[in-house]
């Protein structure tokens, strides 16, 4: 399975959805589907991306907030899938997209990055330490039919659902992304109070 | 409890004064009245934390969706919360409010807490932080909403730490 074909099997329903991703492939292939002023790059600071969108759920519950995240960043804060859990945000949508690797390290020779394999390469599983923390929709996809299915019901449903998914460690096409951080967070924040002035208002603009 | 029930409470009314609405939290001694206060309140958004660091995350996860937070931690907790203030905070232009119990200073009984007291400030200077100190009830709130007035301006963590004199009363023997 492919991160580019989950991604663009969701990419349709992130419309209005606040989007975090973590830095590296998944950011960068998400901005080549097609950049959104609602999507956020966390290109630094790797395993707080969930705790940036626990942040965006408890403040605008009614917001449906999708965290892209990868095997080597959730490892890095297997602390705040027990704060997810404990909170539990109805609208929040936790993707980790495990390849088993630290992948956009790159280790400076092509396929360097095989040598940096992560603690899911030798039997660790998210999707069983997201139930042990407490998120009770928690799973394993191997297939992109799987995946497709686990993270639209996640999305259109009404409680907080963790989707690990299994992809080849591959490199994205390219790791453009053409807006600076600062305009991305800037954007993104301004994207974010403009969607909940007009979720208050009911205004239909 | 020789914790300052008193002199929580005026933080705490200060922070809410300043607009705050959603505060992270993990459990300390000298944090125990702001944390039943933060969890007593209806309208305040209290996170407890894992670990501080996540703090710093779910901090820029409500600044980006326009609420004002408070992240409540000891001084150990900053130091363990460095790379995320460095690595999303600074560098991402957020603006925190970081509350800081100034542990292992002039008068501190626990032994542990003895060795990364003598690094907070030296931290917080090499970050470059704007902080102050809060050692008197009567200087609360004023510090507190000019501490957040300069977090927001300056889009960047502003420290205020919590001292041994404001949030620990000896018990009179």
């Amino acid at each position: 399975m492919k991160r580019i074909d989950c991604l663009r099997a969701i990419y349709p329903e992130l419309e209005d959805c606040a989007v975090v991703t973590i830095m590296g492939a998944v950011a960068a292939e998400l901005y080549s589907l097609g950049h959104r002023p609602n999507f956020f790059y966390l290109e630094h600071a790797m395993g707080l991306a969930s705790s940036v969108g626990l942040g965006i759920a408890l403040s605008q519950p009614e917001r449906k907030v999708v965290v892209i995240d990868g095997d080597g960043s959730v490892l890095m804060n297997l602390g705040g899938l027990t704060t997810l859990a404990r909170y539990a945000p109805r609208n929040l949508v936790h993707l980790v997209f495990d390849n088993e690797v630290l992948l956009s390290v790159g280790g400076g020779a092509p396929g360097g990055f095989k040598w940096f394999t992560t603690a899911t390469s030798t039997g660790s599983d998210l999707a069983a330490i997201a139930r042990g923390a407490g998120i009770r929709r928690a799973q394993l996809v191997r297939e992109l039919d799987d995946f497709t299915e686990a993270a639209l019901d996640g999305l259109k449903g009404d409680e907080l659902t963790c989707v690990v998914a299994k992809v080849d460690a591959e490199m994205p096409a390219s790791f453009l992304i053409d807006v600076h951080m600062l305009e991305n967070r800037f954007e993104f924040a301004r994207a974010l109070q403009r969607m909940q002035a007009k979720t208050a208002t009911g205004g239909t603009t | 409890m020789p914790v300052s029930a008193t002199n929580s409470k005026v933080v705490y009314d200060a922070i809410k004064a300043a607009g705050v609405r959603l505060v992270s939290a993990l459990p300390e001694t000298w944090l125990v009245h702001l944390v039943r206060l933060a969890d007593e309140d209806p309208d305040m958004i209290l996170v407890r934390l894992a670990k501080e660091e996540e703090g710093v995350g779910i901090s820029t996860g409500a600044h980006f969706a326009g609420l004002r937070t408070a992240l409540l931690m000891q001084n150990h907790g900053f130091l363990q919360s460095i790379n995320g203030i460095a690595s999303l905070a600074l560098l991402y232009k957020i603006p925190l409010l970081l509350l800081i119990t100034d542990r292992g200073t002039m008068g501190e009984r626990d032994p542990w807490q003895t060795e990364g007291g003598k690094y907070t400030r030296k931290v917080l200077d090499a970050l470059n932080l704007v902080r102050d100190e809060l050692n008197r009830p009567d200087e609360v709130r004023g510090k507190v909403a000019k501490a957040m007035t300069l977090a927001q301006s300056s889009l960047s963590p502003v420290a205020l730490l919590l001292g041994r004199d404001l949030m620990w009363e000896e018990p009179t023997a």
